[in-house]
């Protein structure tokens, strides 16, 4: 599955997008979040504010219930101040 | 079903121009825009550096333009936002609508800029007089607000 971060995420995280296998036990956009977090300083750092942080799985937004099972691609973000 | 035209434009964005896209047809009758700046917030700011993510920015402000379309009888929609370094006093995004009549070409406009806000992803980063990189915008609250009196 592919993983990307957008704006204070990426920073945080350190990459923009990653590569990653996705464990048994990992079915949803928050267990994914829960997951991530207990990667490193720099991912827990990130998701601290953990239902603060956006999802969108295949570039459609979900929230933090909905299984990330079958998506291609899973982005994280901080709420979007477009516009 | 009238034609409608999404952009993100990592390049100056020239109102002018983009308002000529929307051809008037001989039925349209109203014609309403915004165009978002950046603002200097008092001399604190140079400029405002705009991150998306390409691919879904678009698809989300295509999925918006479609739904403004359902949702009025319009000629013709645009919406074109910035992408990299605005400096302030740049347009920032723009949004248009072509009617037969005023209510409709304003409330899609209103409509398009609401969302675009809430559901489009773009996030700002502040970047200081000075020239150092300041600060990423947080959400505002009012934005979900606005969203919310369309449903």
């Amino acid at each position: 599955m592919k993983l990307k971060y957008f704006a204070w995420v990426r920073e945080r995280i350190g990459v923009a997008e990653e590569e990653i296998a996705l464990p048994d036990g990992v079915g949803t956009a928050g267990e994914l979040i829960a997951f991530l977090k207990a990667r490193g300083e720099g991912y827990a750092h990130a998701l601290e504010r953990d239902r603060f942080i956006r999802v969108a799985a295949d570039h459609e937004h979900i929230g933090h219930d909905v299984s990330i099972r079958d998506a291609r691609e899973v982005a994280l973000f901080p709420p979007m101040t477009g516009g | 079903m009238a034609r409608f035209h999404v952009e993100v434009l990592a390049e100056t964005l020239d109102p002018a121009a983009w308002l000529g896209e929307i051809a008037p047809s001989e039925d349209t009758g109203a014609l309403a825009s915004f165009i978002g700046l950046c603002r200097g917030d008092g001399g604190r700011l140079e400029a405002l550096e705009l991150e998306h993510y390409p691919g879904m920015a678009e698809a989300k402000m295509a999925e918006i333009a479609q739904q403004a379309l359902e949702r009025w009888p319009l000629f013709g929609l645009i919406a074109v936002h910035r992408s990299g370094l605005v400096q302030v006093g740049e347009p920032i995004v723009l949004v248009a609508a072509g009617s037969a009549h005023r209510d409709a070409a304003f409330d899609a406009v209103r409509f398009m800029m609401d969302f675009l806000k809430t559901d489009a992803p773009f996030w700002k980063r502040e970047h200081l007089k000075g020239g150092s990189a300041g600060p990423w915008v947080e959400a505002n609250a009012k934005d979900d607000a606005a969203r919310e009196r369309w449903h």
